[in-house]
């Protein structure tokens, strides 16, 4: 790990210097310092500004960038309201990290592809304009929409996943003033420029995530991994689906591990919304979906998987 | 720069920390304090050998750091119990041979320790059925809940039967 400066913030304005990162959990950051992947000059330790409750807010509920991701899912308004949200968080990482593993800071996960991860290969998000080693190398865990040239890596986490799906909006305080963005577009694609996993301009920092009123219906979290527990999704599904009449009344759905960022397809609802569940109209889903979805190799299976997955959720979400 | 002052409670006791800010926690409490109770594994919070609890809740010591723990409280298997006057579930895991080599026996028995406070509480995971409800207390269960924590040796099924016995022992009492 290569030295930096440790200062303790208790404001959170406090952030906007080149080469400071901010520090909460750490699980993500102190493993990439280790790996010498992160190698900030300075350390601001935010894990004391507050922001750390669930308070209602209007008709939802504001979580602060603080909470842990265990006491999320344990809080019982977002058990009985938004289970969709802790299915998510605990089908991700492990009891011990999700302790450790802040709101905020999950949000700003960054990938877990190895040439990434690892020093001596060539990575554009790591390295800008470096190449990118993924592309023809070992890539089962690799994007299969929105990629670019440039990189084909897929934003890892499970929570922004479900976020997605819920409409929830990031709170964002920065030199200007405060502002929301959907989580929907909180992420970025690849493009020219991967070593931008999101839209966060220099300074600005996560305040908090809103969730709108709960929504009617079923909610389904459906993760597929190489082991049952304590693993990166291969591909997932976050599903909010009702039910009205024999139709569908509503269907939001947002996918992991098939893109630099949760994946949300407006026309995927569109195809779904106002018919009655059948398989046919599963497979249409899935087709428009996939239309633009290109493998690259060891990741071609993650195309019929995902079809497979969407068939599924899809299916328990509207059985009677 | 100086680091901001750092006050540990590692197992009731004050302790100063005073060193490097790239100091994990887990190196404090094995080469500073020479609590070696708590193992080393990965060193990237993927097998939790170095599992210990703070503020009531189990982490990874490795991917954390010192200098960022001040005013904590710390527990690590040393403060969990002695040779002579065992916790139950170290009793549980001797009884039923809940390891082979041992390595990974401080951070499971450190993480099951806090893993049934959390089912206590009525924390929901990853396998529960409906998470708005009260988790019905199964193998299943167990097992997801255990699964940050790595025994390469594979005594799996006897930590489950070590903890369930831990457990029948807590409602007897």
């Amino acid at each position: 790990m290569r030295p930096f400066d440790y200062e303790r913030v208790t404001d959170l304005r406090h952030v906007d210097q080149p080469g400071d990162r901010m520090i909460a959990g750490g699980t993500n950051l102190l493993d990439l310092m280790k790996l010498e992947v992160e190698t900030p000059r300075r350390l601001l330790d935010i894990s004391h500004v507050g922001q750390n409750r669930i308070t209602v807010e209007g008709d939802g509920l504001r979580i602060g960038a603080l909470v842990t991701n265990a006491d999320c899912a344990a809080d019982p308004r977002i058990r009985a309201d938004y289970p969709l949200l802790s299915k998510a968080i605990l089908a991700g990482a492990s009891p011990q990290l999700r302790n450790k593993a802040t709101t905020g800071g999950n949000l700003c996960q960054r990938t877990r592809c190895q040439y990434f991860m690892t020093l001596d290969t060539r990575c554009n998000k790591r390295e800008p304009g470096s190449g990118c080693d993924a592309l023809d190398g070992v890539n089962r865990n690799h994007a299969i929409l929105g990629t670019s040239e440039a990189c084909i890596a897929t934003y890892p986490g499970d929570m922004a996943v479900a976020l997605t799906a819920l409409d929830a909006t990031v709170d964002v305080l920065g030199r200007n003033g405060p502002r929301q963005i959907p989580v929907a577009e909180f992420h970025r694609l690849p493009g020219d420029d991967p070593s931008r996993d999101n839209v966060l301009e220099p300074g600005e920092v996560i305040t908090g995530v809103t969730l709108p009123r709960p929504v009617a219906g079923r909610q389904i979290y459906r993760k597929i991994r190489d082991r049952s527990s304590y693993a990166f999704a291969l591909v997932s599904v976050a599903a909010l689906i009702e039910v009205t009449d024999g139709r569908i009344a509503r269907a939001a759905l947002a996918f992991g591990g098939l893109a630099h960022k949760p994946w949300r397809d407006p026309e995927v609802e569109a195809i779904l919304t106002g018919q009655p569940a059948a398989p046919a109209l599963f497979d249409r889903a899935a087709d428009a979906l996939l239309a633009s979805a290109e493998g690259r190799g060891d990741n071609n299976f993650k195309i019929p998987l995902v079809r497979r997955a969407l068939a599924a959720v899809l299916a328990e979400a509207t059985r009677d | 720069m100086a680091n901001p002052s750092t006050t540990l409670d590692v197992n009731g006791e004050a302790r100063e920390f005073a060193g490097d800010p790239r100091r994990t926690l887990l190196d404090f409490l094995r080469y500073d304090l020479k609590l070696t109770g708590t193992k080393k594994g990965c060193d990237h919070g993927q097998c939790g050998a170095c599992t210990v609890i703070v503020n009531g809740r189990r982490i990874n010591s490795c991917l954390s750091l010192a200098v960022m723990h001040d005013g904590d409280r710390i527990t690590t298997i040393e403060g969990i119990g002695t040779p002579e006057a065992l916790s139950k579930l170290q009793r549980a895991f001797v009884s039923h041979d809940g390891f082979q080599c041992g390595y990974c026996t401080p951070g499971q028995i450190c993480s099951a320790t806090a893993m049934l406070e959390e089912l206590a509480a009525g924390w929901p995971s990853a396998v529960t059925e409906a998470v708005a409800e009260n988790p019905e207390i199964s193998e299943d269960e167990l097992r997801e809940r255990m699964s940050g924590n790595l025994c390469r040796c594979g005594a799996y099924s006897n930590i489950i039967a070590a903890i369930r016995e831990a457990m029948q022992a807590e409602e007897t009492e």
